[in-house]
C-alpha cells in the first residue's frame, strides 16, 4: 500500500443541507441543454439547425479554434434553437427530449486492443473528449498532446459535495475499470488514482487495475485534483498533465462497452434551501428545475441562489437552468441582498468565519446557513497570512496574484502559475478579508500565459 | 432601526453618481457602510464569501487598544498628583487623565479621517478603516503634554505622506502611527524628549512636590540612574512617567492576548519581537561592558514601548513582512535592534519606535528572499525534471 498524503492546510467549511444517501431517478426534463460557457476556452460554431433531429451522440457544435472539439447531444430528440447572451455569445444549445431515447452507434471495442490513435478517434467523435482536461490551463486538453500522465480524483471534498464512493455504486461494476483501461492507453506515464483515507471503501476505487493508487487525507481542498497533482509529481513548465472525473471516467467505459454516448450520471441536490437533499439519476444537461419541484424552503425566487456545482467553484444559475458538464452537484443557498445594521459590529452567533473573529471558532461542530453576501467590500491586500492556511501547495498565493494583477508572465511562471487553477484557490477567495476575486484573478492570469505561448 | 433604514433609504439616491451630491459619494458610502453591511452579493467565484471583513478586523484592534488607553488615562492623572504630592481617589486620576486625553483623541481622529475623505472623494476610491486604528495608535504613543496642533500636523503628514501617496491603505510602506511620531519626534524633538511627560500646566493650589523631575524611566537609564527606576511591579501595572498607552506591560499584554485568540494579530512576529529583544538584552549581560548592558532583560521588555511596539505596532499586517517564514526574520530582528540602539545610542531612547520604522522598511526585501527560495526549488524541481526527460528519450 502506498503512503498516505496528509494535507493538513484547507478547510472544510460547515455548511447545512449535505445529501442524503438516497437515490431517485428523475423523471426527464422537458428541455435539456449543452451550455459552451462550460468550456473554458472554446468559442462554439454550430452544427445542427432549429428544429433538427438529433440522436444521443450527435455532434451540435465545435470549437472554432480547435475543429476536432466537437460537443455532442446527451439526449435523443428535436434541437429547439439556442439562447444568446451579451455581445451575442451563444449560452445554451436546447433540445426537446423523446420519451425514449435512441443512441448514435460508435461501435463498441475493447480498449485494450485498440490503438491510442483509435481511442482517441472515438472519444473526439463521441464528444466525451470533452470530458478530459489538462493542466497547465485547466482547459480542454489538445489532442494531439501526449501527455505526462493523468490524474482522477476518486473522492470529492467540497462543501456538501457528492459522496464518490455512493455514486459509483449507483453505476455498473465494471464499466469503472473499462474506462480506465481506455484512459491507461493515452499516456506513456502512468495513470494515478487518488482515494480518500479513511473513507473510500468502494472496491471500484481500491482495486482499481492497471493505475497508480495514491490515497489522502485532509480537509477540502484535498480533493482537488490539483492539490493531488502537486502532491504526487507536480507540473512543470512544458509538462502537460491530463485529468478527469470518476463519472466521465464511467461514462468512457460505456462507449467502449456499449458503443453509445450514455450520458447518465447521478448528482447531488444539496444546501441549506432545499428541503429534501438526496442524489438523483440524470441525463447530462437536464433542468434543474425537474429536480427541486416542491423541495424548496421558500417559492420566492429572487430570495434563492441556484448553483451548478459547489458553493465555491460553481457556476450561478437560476431554477429554469441547467446542470453544468462538469458538475455532480446542484446547490441552492439563501441570497444575502439584505443590508444589515451595524453588521460588523456585533459578534453574531449565526455567521460563519474561518477565522477566530467570531463565535463560530468556539462552536466547531455546528452547520451554518450562509448566504451569498459579500460581507464587506473590496479592498487592497491587507491582512497577510490567511491564504497561506487554506492553501496546501508550495506556492505563494498573494505575490502569484500580484504578479497576475501587474501581468508579469515572467514573474507568474517562476512562482508556480503551471500548477494551479482557479478551483484550488476558492478557499482563498473565500477566507478574503479584503473580497478580492482570486479565482477571476487566477483565470486570467492562465488566459494571458496561454496567449503568451500560443 | 427602521427609522434609521428608511432615512437612510431617503438620502442615499442624493449621492448617487452625476446626482446633486454625487462628488461626495465616497464619504457618503463610508458612513452608509458603516451603519448597514452592504446588501452586495457574490457575483462571480465563490458564491460564499466568509463573515470577517475589515471593519471588524479594525474594530477588533480598537478593543484591543483599549486596556492600554484605561491605563493610560488612570495613570495621566495619577502622575499629576503624584507630581503636586497629592494622593488621589481612582476617579480622580481618570478624571483627570481623561480631561487631557480625549482632546487629543477626537483632534487626531478628526485631522486624520478629514485627510482620509479628502483623497477618497478626490481620487473616486472607497474610504479605507486603516485609520481607525491610526487615529487611537497615535494617541497612544504620544505623551499626554503633547500640544494638539501638532498631533493634528503630524497626522496629516502621516496620512498623505506615509499613506495617500503610495495609494492608500495596504500600500504603504511604512506604519503611519510610527511615522507620525516620527515627525514629532524630529520635528519638535523637545516635546518628545521623555523628561516632561507629565502635565505641568498646575492647577489652582497645587505646587510641585520638591525634587520633582517627571522623567521617564527610559531616560532615567540613559543618564545612567538605575537606583531611581520605579519597582518592576510598578513599571508592569503601568504606574510610571511615560507616553500614554505605553507604561502598562499588563495592559498591553491583555490587549496582545485578546488579538492573539481572535487571530488579529500575528502571534509569530509578537513572539518573534520579544525572542529579538531578550536575545539582544542577554548578550549585553553578557559582554557586560557598562552598567547600561547590564539591565536585567526583564527590565527591558518593562521599559518604554517594547511591549507596546511589540503587540500593537510590529504586528500592522500591511507593513510587517507577509510570508510566515519572513514574519519571524522580521520580527526578530526588531526586538534586536531595539534593545541594540536603546543601549548603544542612548541619543535616542525610544528605539523600538526607529527599530519597527527600519524593519518597515526592510520587510519587503525579506519577503523577496523568502519568496526568491520559493522560486529556486520550483527551478531546481524543473531541471531534475528535465534531465530525467533527456535520459529516457534515447
Amino acid at each position: 500500500m502506498s503512503k498516505t498524503i496528509r494535507i493538513r492546510k484547507g478547510l472544510n467549511i460547515p455548511l447545512k443541507g449535505e445529501a442524503e444517501k438516497i437515490l431517485t431517478n428523475a423523471d426527464r426534463s422537458a428541455t435539456y441543454a449543452v451550455k459552451p460557457p462550460d468550456f473554458h476556452g472554446i468559442v462554439p460554431k454550430m452544427l445542427v439547425k432549429d428544429g433538427e433531429r438529433v440522436k444521443a451522440g450527435s455532434p451540435l457544435f465545435y470549437n472554432k479554434y480547435d475543429e476536432k472539439i466537437i460537443l455532442t447531444s446527451p439526449v435523443s430528440g428535436q434541437f429547439t434553437g439556442i439562447a444568446r447572451g451579451e455581445k451575442r455569445r451563444i449560452l445554451e444549445a436546447r433540445i426537446e427530449p423523446d420519451v425514449e431515447d435512441e443512441y448514435l452507434d460508435f461501435g463498441s471495442a475493447d480498449p485494450k486492443t485498440l490503438s491510442r490513435d483509435k481511442i482517441i478517434e472515438k472519444l473526439l467523435a463521441s464528444g466525451l473528449w470533452a470530458t478530459i482536461m489538462q493542466r497547465p490551463y485547466s482547459v480542454i486538453a489538445n489532442s494531439e498532446d501526449i501527455p505526462k500522465s493523468i490524474f482522477i480524483s476518486a473522492f470529492d471534498s467540497a462543501p456538501l459535495a457528492p459522496d464518490l464512493d455512493f455514486i459509483i455504486n449507483g453505476h455498473d461494476e465494471h464499466t469503472f475499470q473499462t474506462g480506465l483501461d481506455a484512459l491507461t492507453r493515452l499516456t506513456n506515464g502512468k495513470v494515478h488514482l487518488s482515494i480518500n483515507e479513511p473513507n473510500t471503501i468502494s472496491k471500484s476505487f481500491t482495486h482499481a487495475k492497471g493505475v497508480e493508487i495514491h490515497r489522502f487525507s485532509g480537509p477540502h481542498p484535498a480533493g482537488n485534483v490539483g492539490i493531488q497533482i502537486h502532491h504526487i509529481d507536480p507540473v512543470n513548465m512544458g509538462d502537460i498533465v491530463w485529468y478527469t472525473d470518476v463519472q466521465s471516467v464511467v461514462m468512457i467505459g460505456k462507449l467502449f462497452e456499449k458503443g453509445i454516448y450514455d450520458s447518465t450520471k447521478i448528482i447531488a441536490l444539496t444546501g441549506s434551501e432545499v428541503l429534501k437533499p438526496r442524489y438523483w439519476r440524470v441525463k447530462q444537461g437536464a433542468s434543474i428545475e425537474s429536480l427541486i419541484k416542491n423541495n424548496l424552503t421558500t417559492e420566492d425566487m429572487s430570495s434563492l441562489r441556484f448553483i451548478s456545482g459547489n458553493v465555491l467553484t460553481g457556476s450561478k444559475s437560476k431554477r429554469e437552468g441547467f446542470i453544468g458538464f462538469y458538475d455532480s452537484q446542484v446547490t441552492v443557498i439563501p441570497e444575502g441582498n439584505k443590508p444589515e445594521f451595524v453588521g460588523w459590529l456585533f459578534p453574531k452567533i449565526n455567521k460563519y468565519s474561518a477565522s477566530r473573529t467570531l463565535f463560530s471558532y468556539l462552536m466547531p461542530w455546528k452547520k451554518y446557513r450562509i448566504d451569498t453576501n459579500m460581507h464587506g467590500g473590496n479592498r487592497a491586500f491587507v491582512i497577510s497570512g490567511q491564504y497561506e492556511k487554506v492553501l496546501p501547495m508550495d506556492i505563494y498565493p498573494v505575490y502569484l496574484i500580484k504578479a497576475i494583477m501587474i501581468n508579469d508572465i515572467e514573474l507568474m511562471e517562476k512562482l508556480g502559475i503551471y500548477e494551479v487553477a482557479p478551483e484550488d484557490l476558492a478557499l482563498c477567495e473565500f477566507v478574503c478579508t479584503s473580497k478580492i476575486e482570486v479565482q477571476s484573478l487566477i483565470r486570467e492570469g492562465l488566459d494571458a500565459l496561454q496567449k503568451e505561448l500560443s | 432601526m427602521k427609522v434609521i433604514k428608511n432615512i437612510r433609504d431617503k438620502i442615499r439616491p442624493h449621492f448617487y453618481k452625476g446626482a446633486r451630491f454625487g462628488r461626495f459619494r465616497r464619504a457618503w458610502e463610508a458612513f452608509d457602510t458603516f451603519l448597514f453591511v452592504p446588501e452586495k452579493t457574490t457575483t462571480k467565484g465563490s458564491h460564499i464569501r466568509d463573515a470577517i471583513d475589515m471593519k471588524r478586523t479594525m474594530v477588533y484592534v480598537i478593543i484591543a487598544l483599549i486596556p492600554p488607553l484605561l491605563v493610560g488615562i488612570w495613570n495621566t492623572g495619577y502622575q499629576y498628583y503624584q507630581a503636586v504630592g497629592i494622593e488621589p481617589a481612582i476617579w480622580e486620576s481618570f478624571a483627570f487623565g481623561f480631561m487631557l486625553i480625549l482632546p487629543i483623541i477626537i483632534v487626531s481622529y478628526l485631522s486624520g479621517l478629514a485627510t482620509e475623505f479628502l483623497f477618497a472623494v478626490i481620487h473616486d476610491k472607497e474610504v479605507n478603516e486603516g485609520f481607525l486604528v491610526t487615529g487611537m495608535l497615535v494617541v497612544l504613543i504620544l505623551p499626554a503634554t503633547v500640544p494638539l496642533w501638532m498631533v493634528a500636523v503630524a497626522n496629516i503628514f502621516a496620512v498623505i505622506i506615509g499613506k495617500e501617496i503610495f495609494g492608500g491603505t495596504g500600500m504603504n510602506i511604512v506604519n503611519p502611527a510610527l511615522l507620525s511620531r516620527a515627525f514629532i519626534l524630529f520635528g519638535y524633538p523637545a516635546y518628545l524628549s521623555g523628561e516632561v511627560y507629565t502635565y505641568t500646566r498646575l492647577q489652582e493650589g497645587h505646587q510641585l512636590v520638591d525634587g520633582y523631575s517627571g522623567v521617564t524611566p527610559l531616560s532615567l537609564v540613559a543618564e545612567g540612574k538605575m537606583e531611581a527606576l520605579p519597582s518592576d511591579f510598578n513599571m508592569f501595572l503601568g504606574n510610571m512617567p511615560g507616553v500614554i498607552g505605553e507604561t502598562s506591560f499588563a495592559a498591553i499584554m491583555l490587549g496582545g492576548l485578546f488579538l492573539a485568540i481572535t487571530g488579529v494579530a500575528s502571534l509569530r512576529i509578537i513572539i518573534s519581537v520579544f525572542a529579538g529583544g531578550i536575545f539582544m538584552a542577554g548578550l549585553f549581560n553578557i559582554i557586560a561592558l557598562n552598567e547600561y548592558m547590564m539591565i536585567p532583560v526583564h527590565q527591558h521588555l518593562l521599559l518604554g514601548a517594547f511591549a507596546f511596539g511589540a503587540v500593537y505596532m510590529a504586528t500592522d499586517p500591511v507593513t510587517a513582512s507577509q510570508t510566515p517564514h519572513g514574519k519571524y526574520i522580521y520580527g526578530f530582528l526588531i526586538g534586536v535592534l531595539t534593545i541594540l540602539i536603546r543601549v548603544v545610542n542612548p541619543g535616542f531612547p525610544g528605539g523600538v519606535m526607529l527599530a519597527i520604522l527600519m524593519m518597515n522598511v526592510f520587510a519587503p526585501l525579506i519577503d523577496h528572499y523568502v519568496v526568491q527560495a520559493n522560486i529556486k526549488r520550483r527551478m531546481k524541481r524543473l531541471r531534475k525534471a528535465q534531465i530525467n526527460v533527456k535520459e529516457k528519450k534515447p
